[in-house]
């Protein structure tokens, strides 16, 4: 009976060599991620919006105090004066806007990503039985939600910044262009997009990994 | 010489936590499957076949006991080694066929392929071959909500004998299929049982699994009721519970 086992026993002493028998390449975790993204593509809309709106939102408040700011600082004296003259107010409601809309921003993307991956929790359980280790799960997912992010994020900050800049155009007229502040809006555009990718990833990878690491019979009993 | 046994249990008990209250499903089950055997476990519904199924596929883990499959314990096993037994000796076939709706039916066969580190192309051509075996080589390009219930559980048939397994486990197979469709892929089975020499283990309340089963595991209430080669099997028509005989 010792020299027969099945492979099973010999693999126990030879740890390194299990790593390469059980293999998700890059190029076929690309190729899957893709599919996923392009077949579900309404879920992946949907997930994509989440992300968008939430950091359109952000990006806006952020663009609205960044333009105000440069307004203060750089603009006519009519425009200086009736913005100090309640300087206290736009302070305060400048940083309650900018929390709350980060707020709202995490919570919806978080949301979103948490519910898409875990009404897939049976696909996962099915992926175990077939012999899928926890980080091909975790791997496949993460490939996803950094598209998701990034796509979502840039769209959005684009979004976010661009209609407040029209906003403010409307109300203030050319003055807009002749003191905007271009590099805070890049700085704040691009720690959006950062913001979002992030929490795109972890909101993906969580219950990613909570369902990869479960039996495979319970992820498959799972019900959303 | 004595056979070898492939799945063995000692002892397994299996309670689920409802809320506080604990449902106690398996209450202690020892059985010895033998190398090449074609085993059937039935019984009524709520017996405990899915779960003992789920013991001896180590989809799940016993509250109590043991489960050696070839004479190793699997709770021993890390989730590499779990997960390469998954992907090289066992082939899982479910009632709700569980293809990845994404994709092909000849990617639904690649996939563990791919997982045992198979190419891209060795993987497509054996997918190819697997799927002509079952019957389905004019629809390999075919998603599964393209395909009626018995061509998706062909295509997991094929998906499950990918890697060549020692052992396919099937849990009610043909719990979503007419007649017919249920008679055909237990033909299949048995062909894949005789031809492949793969020793097959199911759970399934359909009565027409006894004419193929070497022996049949009888479940009630957790325990073992009886268990009967396929010379001895004794069916009264009023007496055997679940479905209409034949």
């Amino acid at each position: 009976m010792q020299q027969e086992g099945f492979g099973v026993k010999e693999i126990r002493m030879e740890e390194k060599k299990i790593e390469k028998q059980l293999s998700l390449p890059l190029s076929n975790a690309i190729q899957m991620s893709i599919r996923n993204l392009r077949i579900r593509f309404g879920r992946s809309i949907i997930i994509t919006m989440s992300i968008l709106l939430g950091i359109a939102f952000l990006m806006s408040v952020l663009a609205g105090n960044a333009l105000t700011n440069s307004l203060i600082e750089k603009g006519p004296e009519e425009v200086r004066m009736l913005l100090m003259s309640n300087i206290e107010e736009v302070r305060t409601r400048q940083g309650w806007l900018a929390s709350l809309s980060l707020l709202v921003c995490t919570v919806g993307i978080i949301n979103a990503m948490l519910m898409s991956v875990t009404e897939r929790s049976r696909e996962i359980g099915t992926m175990k039985c077939l012999g899928a280790l926890d980080k091909f799960v975790v791997e496949l997912f993460l490939l996803e939600s950094i598209a998701h992010g990034i796509f979502g994020s840039l769209v959005g900050s684009i979004v976010g910044a661009a209609t407040m800049t029209v906003v403010y155009l409307f109300q203030y007229g050319s003055l807009i262009i002749r003191i905007f502040p271009a590099g805070t809006m890049l700085k704040w555009m691009l720690a959006s997009i950062l913001l979002g990718t992030f929490l795109a990833v972890i909101g993906a990878m969580y219950p990613a990994y909570v369902s990869a690491r479960m039996e495979p019979a319970e992820a498959i009993r799972r019900e959303v | 010489m004595p056979k070898e046994a492939i799945v063995r249990t000692i002892g397994v008990k299996k309670s689920f936590m409802l809320g506080k209250i604990p449902l106690h499903v398996l209450k202690g089950i020892d059985i010895e499957i033998l190398k090449g055997e074609y085993i059937s476990i039935m019984g009524p519904s709520g017996s405990g076949k899915t779960t003992l199924f789920n013991m001896i596929g180590g989809l799940d883990k016993p509250s109590e006991g043991k489960v050696y499959i070839d004479e190793v314990d699997i709770a021993q096993l890390d989730a590499y080694e779990l997960a390469w037994l998954r992907c090289r000796k066992i082939g899982y076939i479910f009632q709700s066929f569980n293809l990845i709706p994404v994709m092909t039916a000849i990617e639904n066969v690649m996939l563990p392929m791919i997982f045992a580190g198979m190419t891209t192309d060795e993987s497509r051509d054996k997918a190819k071959l697997l799927l002509e075996t079952v019957g389905l080589g004019e629809r390999l390009q075919h998603k599964p909500f393209e395909l009626s219930g018995g061509q998706q559980q062909r295509v997991a048939i094929a998906r499950a004998l990918a890697n060549d397994p020692a052992i396919i486990l099937a849990d009610e197979p043909t719990g979503n299929l007419d007649l017919k469709t249920g008679k055909e892929i237990i033909n299949l089975l048995r062909e894949m049982n005789k031809e492949k020499s793969v020793s097959i283990i199911t759970a399934t309340h359909d009565l027409k699994m006894l004419d193929v089963s070497d022996r049949v595991i009888w479940l009630r209430d957790g325990m073992i009721e009886r268990v009967e080669d396929r010379e001895n099997i004794n069916i009264k028509v009023g007496e055997v519970e679940g479905e209409e005989a034949g």
